[in-house]
């Protein structure tokens, strides 16, 4: 399967609960409507706050993977 | 006032490090959410409005308090010790030294520290109000703690509550 395209990266690797979601809203308040942001993190909590997150703020998750302990988000700015 | 997003009431009244870190990491998590939120902090939970956080670790009497080593062997690190009251208690500068274990063990796991998480609450638009009464009684100065802090009691926190989807004594 083709990686979707983005626009920004954020890599939360090593860091835990809360921080991959406050990161990932900072950045994308920075970002415009419709830009992809890929999120790297390796907190296994990640994978249901993220898909929370995304949820409650209206944001789209893409896709989400998992590989060698590394989950990878994209999430598209609603 | 009218306004349709989710709203989370929090009331922090302790002022240790361990406890200082569920009202910061849902207050700035719901925030991110885009909730409405507000923090109520009373008595020793108003500690941690002060512009220099020095909430410590007490481990005495509490037995679930896992004691272990962020540094070393990993084979040293993975020891729990156990932690009698009587070592607890008695030993001069204990506290000080939990202190420090925590804190170095949470900043190698990737755990933000309390002023990040306050900092980044403020930031996306929570509501930190201090609990004048007990700023009296404790004789904390508006000026002691950082910007943005608001003053309020009782009736300022149950009105906001009041329409709150969730609401935590902490």
């Amino acid at each position: 399967m083709s990686e979707p395209f983005f626009d920004q990266e954020l890599d939360c690797q090593g860091l835990l609960c809360p921080l991959p979601v406050l990161k990932t809203k900072q950045v994308l308040d920075s970002m415009g409507t419709g830009k992809v942001l890929r999120l790297l993190a390796t907190d296994p909590g990640s994978v249901s706050d993220m898909e929370a997150w995304t949820r409650q703020t209206g944001n789209e998750l893409l896709d989400h993977r998992e590989g060698d302990g590394v989950y990878t988000y994209y999430v598209r700015k609603v | 006032m009218a306004d349709d997003r989710r709203r989370l009431a929090i009331i922090a009244s302790k002022g240790t490090l361990d406890w200082a870190y569920p009202p910061f990491i849902l207050a700035s998590t719901a925030a991110a959410m885009g909730w409405e939120v507000g923090v109520f902090f009373t008595f020793y939970g108003l500690t941690l409005l002060k512009k220099k956080i020095t909430a410590k670790v007490a481990p005495h009497a509490n037995p679930a308090m896992p004691m272990k080593m962020p540094f070393g062997p990993q084979g040293f690190q993975n020891i729990e010790w156990p932690m009698p009251n009587i070592l607890t208690a008695n030993l001069p500068g204990f506290d000080h030294a939990a202190t420090a274990l925590m804190r170095r063990t949470f900043k190698k796991k990737g755990v933000a520290t309390i002023e990040e998480l306050r900092q980044l609450s403020l930031e996306a638009g929570a509501r930190l109000i201090s609990c004048q009464m007990t700023a009296e009684v404790f004789g904390f100065r508006h000026e002691d703690f950082i910007d943005g802090v608001e003053k309020g009691g009782a009736a300022t926190f149950l009105e906001f509550a009041a329409e709150a989807d969730v609401s935590l004594f902490i």
